[in-house]
């Protein structure tokens, strides 16, 4: 079956059985490594994507279910040259170690500071007003989908605090 | 994962014929089904994908109330500005669940058809009348810390893992259901599910084919909403127990009470025998102690789940106090 992926600004046609994951069309047929496999159950957040600048888990869908939608995997967010905001915090902030959970980290937190900013409430809000105030509380609850390993969650927590900091 | 075909109707006809025939099933937002299907606990032949009806929008009712689309996101639904000021229970319930990732996906059709956390049903090698009826439960005797408390059989005793559907049920919401024969019909949420008896396998009043389109939610009451989950940590994790409240108290007594209870049962609890002890009562320890007594009468544990009971009747107390102390 023949679906046409936007990825990162790039069309790829994607020949694959349909039941190829999204994250698995991503690193086993189109070599976009950087969105990561870990429990492949939606409950660790190595694999996050934006999907319409939305963060979702990758290995939960189908790659056949996304044919016009656009997606952005950590390859679409900086570069080497030209870090984003959250990734030169995470460097100056040491938000990893081993780094295997590195890219869903930053593109989920990429996408929850826009939901932030869109005035989502979340779990630990005391109020439902539309106007969070981020917390370290609050990063950690939003960022809840993703998991650490190494457990550098205080580091994380700061390298998000201080891009959201500099971006307000 | 099995092989199956893939198709992507263009309309509601099309979409429940699609999915009338054995072994279909509709996707969604797919967070619940293609984890199963990964591990074999599902496996349909057809998957009828409904992501591009248009099921997506939220609408307020010219009488009042709130028509939630099927394909209305939990992140969407919990955002909305109407969700948050007429029906903030709702809202609460929708952020105590899964996290901003699997919220993004998971839709409002989705989330009340979700499967159950039961290990047994998950275990492809263990016998389970959910997953293959007549094989027997392996949860009765084995352990039973997720399972339930009030309305389980001698056939299943898995428990209804979501949030959103217990804020629902306080809220009195009624399910549209688009049919076959291409008949609208509405079930209130009270009596979408099924308790599991001896066909456990069968969980809702939805026939082959069946497709929920929206959640109706009657115009919002003066009322105090709160809803109180408990689990095992502070985020992304099933309730051990919730609950929902909306009440009302008027010059010191209580003038409505609905509650609604997670985690406890095969659906959403709610005992509306035992609200009616509520109304027109001034609030008390005594009160509610009774209440939590009424709703827990035919409770009975299963060995792991057994702190539930005093879990859920001290949630219960909690709750009604906050709620007839913020309602005052």
């Amino acid at each position: 079956m023949q679906t046409d992926l936007t990825i990162n600004g790039h069309t790829y046609a994607l020949n694959a059985d349909q039941r190829t994951t999204l994250l698995d069309a991503l690193r086993q047929h189109l070599g976009l490594t950087g969105a990561k496999k870990g429990c492949d159950h939606g409950q660790c957040g190595a694999c996050t994507v934006l999907v319409n600048g939305r963060r979702i888990n990758s290995c939960l869908t189908l790659a056949c279910m996304h044919d016009g939608d656009e997606i952005v995997t950590i390859e679409g967010i900086g570069s080497e040259e030209d870090l984003s905001a959250l990734q030169q915090a995470f460097m100056s902030e040491d938000g990893f170690q081993c780094g295997y959970c590195t890219p869903g980290q930053i593109c989920s937190a990429t996408a929850m500071l826009e939901e932030v900013k869109a005035g989502w409430p979340s779990h630990v809000s005391d109020s439902l007003d539309g106007k969070p105030r981020l917390s370290d509380e609050e990063i950690s609850e939003r960022m809840s989908g993703n998991l650490c390993r190494c457990a550098c969650y205080p580091n994380i927590v700061a390298a998000i605090r201080s891009a959201s900091e500099a971006s307000s | 994962m099995r092989p199956f075909d893939y198709v992507r109707p263009s309309g509601l006809p099309e979409a429940t014929r699609q999915a009338r025939a054995e072994g279909s099933a509709f996707i969604a937002g797919g967070t619940n089904l293609l984890d199963l299907m990964k591990l074999e606990v599902m496996a349909p032949t057809r998957l009828v994908d409904i992501n591009r009806l248009d099921l997506a929008e939220c609408a307020s009712l010219p009488i009042g109330g709130l028509r939630i689309g099927a394909l209305v996101t939990n992140s969407d639904l919990a955002a909305d500005e109407r969700v948050r000021r007429d029906y903030p229970l709702l809202s609460r319930a929708l952020l105590a669940g899964a996290s901003g990732q699997l919220r993004n996906k998971a839709t409002t059709g989705g989330n009340l058809l979700q499967r159950t956390r039961c290990y047994y049903f998950y275990d492809t090698s263990a016998p389970c009348n959910k997953r293959e009826p007549g094989s027997g439960c392996s949860a009765i005797g084995g352990a039973t810390r997720l399972h339930a408390i009030l309305g389980a059989s001698d056939h299943c005793i898995a428990t209804h893992p979501s949030d959103m559907a217990v804020a629902m049920q306080a809220l009195d919401a009624g399910v549209e259901i688009e049919t076959v024969e291409g008949i609208t019909r509405s079930v209130p949420l009270s009596d979408f599910y099924r308790l599991p008896g001896d066909t456990p396998h069968i969980e809702t009043v939805l026939e082959p084919g069946d497709l929920i389109t929206g959640v109706v939610l009657p115009a919002p009451v003066k009322a105090t909403q709160i809803y109180r989950k408990v689990r095992d940590r502070a985020s992304y994790a099933f309730a051990l127990v919730s609950a929902a409240a909306v009440v009302a108290v008027e010059n010191g007594t209580i003038g409505s009470a609905a509650l609604a209870f997670g985690g406890v049962a095969p659906r959403p609890w709610r005992n509306h025998h035992a609200e009616l002890m509520l109304a027109g009562e001034r609030p008390s320890e005594k009160l509610f102690e009774a209440f939590a007594d009424e709703v827990l009468g035919e409770a009975r544990g299963q060995g792991g789940n057994d702190f539930k009971i005093p879990l859920l009747r001290r949630t219960i107390i909690a709750t009604l106090k906050q709620a007839t102390e913020e309602s005052q």
